[in-house]
């Protein structure tokens, strides 16, 4: 045994850390139902500073009590209010339904933006086939209005929208918008319909040997559900696009967003660092991706 | 840096001059195991053991912390702090301290762990080099840690009637050099040391068939072996393995809310790859729904992956996984599976 004058109590001692895991203060401005499931908020964050996102990318919601969840960003980085982001989320887990709970003026926590955004400057130049499945216009439509707002740098733009019914279409009055513009090829189908529904109705695949691209010259962004993937993947490489072209999105749990948890994990690449945006030539030999 | 003497009857003495300006924690005996935990005196300490039940990344990396607080109606955290306090991990193997090393490669990283580098900073480490092979399943010589390298401020290696102890960096020096007993080694201290060590080496017989050079490429070769559905039909799927690991790193992340509602602590805690839910996401897709390919991924995650993030191979062949496992999943068994397979192809 020591004697006790040998040894000293060794104080613990507080010392502060970088705010690495601490939100940022967002303030929901509007709200607006888009679906029975899904909900649009405007977030401004706290000094009205910008939130400095490209296409593609996401950040960490966070509501205290609850925790936190990864959710990309609907909006442009071009949009004309700086101040303000966008996103539409799906009422699906504990999270999304307290968010949904949420409305203008209240708090919501943003950690964030993290991932790797669509390769914009090799989209440039080119022309462009969208494919958006389900909710995957959500972070697909911060990409089109990026674009359409960078109109000139861009050649042909083809949008391909697949959902289930046509009552759970999302931007709704944005794409007849898009669709009366004379510079868009825009088509839109839905697995199942009522009589009144006057448009294609079948899995989104069943567009895409109708679709005049050049292969050469085009880059397709696909996003939308993991079974998705597979099939338009499939019909994409039947029209000999190269796989270098294919852009996707993929969606992981995200836990911290940087590159730690290991939640995102695909075999050896990080969603929250190395994607959420991938080639398919990158991603292709991953069995753990699709 | 220098090697000091240590007179083996000064070691209690040694000890106590730690704990003069230290907490010390080294590995002491519990029940027919052993742990690293806080002790008083030499007395308690167990310097033959085989790799105690958690690693010393408990120290680095708690399995529960506090990221921060908050109150209900806060937006921010407040009280982003870490408690330290200047520690020495006495009587650590080289194994472990190659997992420490791993942790560094990951937690250092840009963006690196705040929580982290602060409790890195305020960790002494004071290796035990083991002179025999702990048991039939440590693959420390085929993993090449079980000669001291680095990672260390000091090295404490047994040369018969007294300590040859290797001062590594300043603060093993400040520490070291300020015992008064020891005393500066001749010059035959370190062809001393290349001698006890080439006897040792003689006794570390390896266990896995692949050489070190040769693990990756036979991962890279076995991603699709049945020897995974024959893992995954074992496996529990209980996360002991993981949890102690000493590079196994995934964590979680919740919120505590006090009982009164007026706040709480935003923490993480350890996760581990092999439960279900661990790569499921919102809606229920779940992108490693089978034990085969959670199993498949964890060893993914020692021999293939970290080779590429980190050049760094993240298994230290403490033979931990194996011994702890409730199926009897033994990963010298389950890499020799993987090596006859792919010869007889």
């Amino acid at each position: 045994m020591c004697s006790r004058n040998e040894t000293v109590n060794q104080k613990m001692e507080k010392v502060a850390v970088d705010p690495l895991f601490s939100p940022m203060e967002g303030t929901i401005v509007k709200t607006r139902q888009m679906t029975a499931n899904e909900k649009f908020f405007e977030i401004e964050l706290e000094g009205g500073r910008e939130l400095g996102h490209m296409p593609g990318q996401f950040a960490q919601f966070s509501i205290f009590g609850i925790g936190e969840a990864p959710i990309s960003i609907s909006s442009s980085p071009t949009k004309k209010n700086k101040n303000t982001f966008e996103i539409c989320v799906r009422k699906v887990g504990t999270f999304t339904s307290a968010l949904h709970k949420l409305e203008a003026g209240d708090k919501v926590g943003v950690r964030g933006p993290f991932g790797t955004p669509f390769p914009i400057d090799d989209l440039k130049g080119n022309d462009l086939l969208f494919v958006a499945g389900g909710l995957g216009i959500v972070p697909l439509r911060s990409l089109i209005k990026f674009v359409m707002d960078k109109r000139r740098d861009f050649g042909d733009v083809t949008i391909l929208l697949g959902c289930k019914e046509p009552k759970e279409r999302l931007f709704t009055d944005e794409i007849e918008e898009w669709n009366r513009m004379t510079d868009i090829n825009y088509a839109c189908t839905v697995d199942k319909a009522g009589p009144e529904w006057k448009g294609n109705v079948g899995v989104i695949t069943t567009l895409i040997p109708g679709v005049d691209i050049d292969i050469n010259r085009t880059y397709a962004v696909v996003v939308g559900p993991p079974i998705m993937y597979k099939f338009v993947i499939k019909e994409l490489l039947k029209k000999e696009m190269p796989e270098r072209q294919i852009i996707l999105s993929l969606e992981r749990r995200m836990k911290c967003g940087l590159g730690k948890c290991g939640h995102c994990q695909i075999n050896n690449k990080y969603v929250c660092q190395d994607g959420p945006t991938f080639t398919y030539e990158e991603i292709k030999a991953l069995e753990e991706a699709l | 840096m220098r090697y000091v003497y240590l007179e083996k009857n000064d070691l209690g003495d040694f000890i106590c001059h730690l704990k003069k300006s230290h907490r010390v924690v080294a590995p002491v005996r519990k029940e027919n195991q052993f742990v690293f935990a806080d002790i008083e005196s030499a007395e308690e300490i167990c310097l033959e053991y085989i790799p105690t039940i958690l690693p010393p990344k408990k120290y680095f990396f708690p399995q529960k912390e506090k990221l921060g607080s908050f109150g209900m109606n806060d937006s921010r955290l407040s009280d982003m702090t870490v408690e330290i306090e200047p520690t020495i991990i006495f009587g650590a193997h080289t194994c472990d301290i190659d997992g420490i090393e791993c942790l560094d490669a990951v937690f250092h990283k840009d963006p690196a762990d705040p929580y982290y580098k602060k409790r890195k900073k305020s960790i002494v480490v004071i290796g035990y080099e083991c002179m025999f092979p702990c048991d039939e399943h440590a693959t420390c010589t085929t993993m090449d840690t079980h000669i001291p390298k680095a990672g260390y401020d000091a090295m404490i290696t047994d040369a018969g009637e007294k300590f040859i102890i290797h001062v590594n960096s300043n603060i093993g020096e400040k520490i070291v050099g300020t015992f008064p007993k020891v005393k500066p080694a001749d010059d035959e201290a370190r062809s001393r040391l290349r001698k006890l060590r080439e006897d040792k080496i003689k006794k570390f017989k390896t266990k896995l068939d692949p050489s070190f050079k040769e693990l990756q490429p036979l991962f890279q070769r076995s991603y699709d072996s049945p020897v995974w559905e024959d893992v995954g039909k074992r496996c529990l799927s209980c996360g002991n393995c993981t949890a102690v690991c000493p590079t196994c790193y995934c964590y979680d992340m919740y919120d505590e809310v006090r009982l009164d509602f007026t706040g709480g602590e935003r923490k993480r805690v350890w996760d581990s790859c092999q439960l279900e839910e661990f790569a499921m996401v919102a809606g229920g897709e779940n992108f490693r729904e089978e034990r085969s390919s959670r199993q498949r991924h964890r060893y993914y995650r020692k021999f293939d992956y970290p080779m590429s993030k980190y050049t760094k191979y993240f298994c230290t062949g403490c033979g931990r996984c194996t011994r702890t496992c409730m199926a009897d999943i033994n990963l010298s068994e389950t890499i020799n599976a993987l090596n006859k397979e792919k010869k007889n192809v």
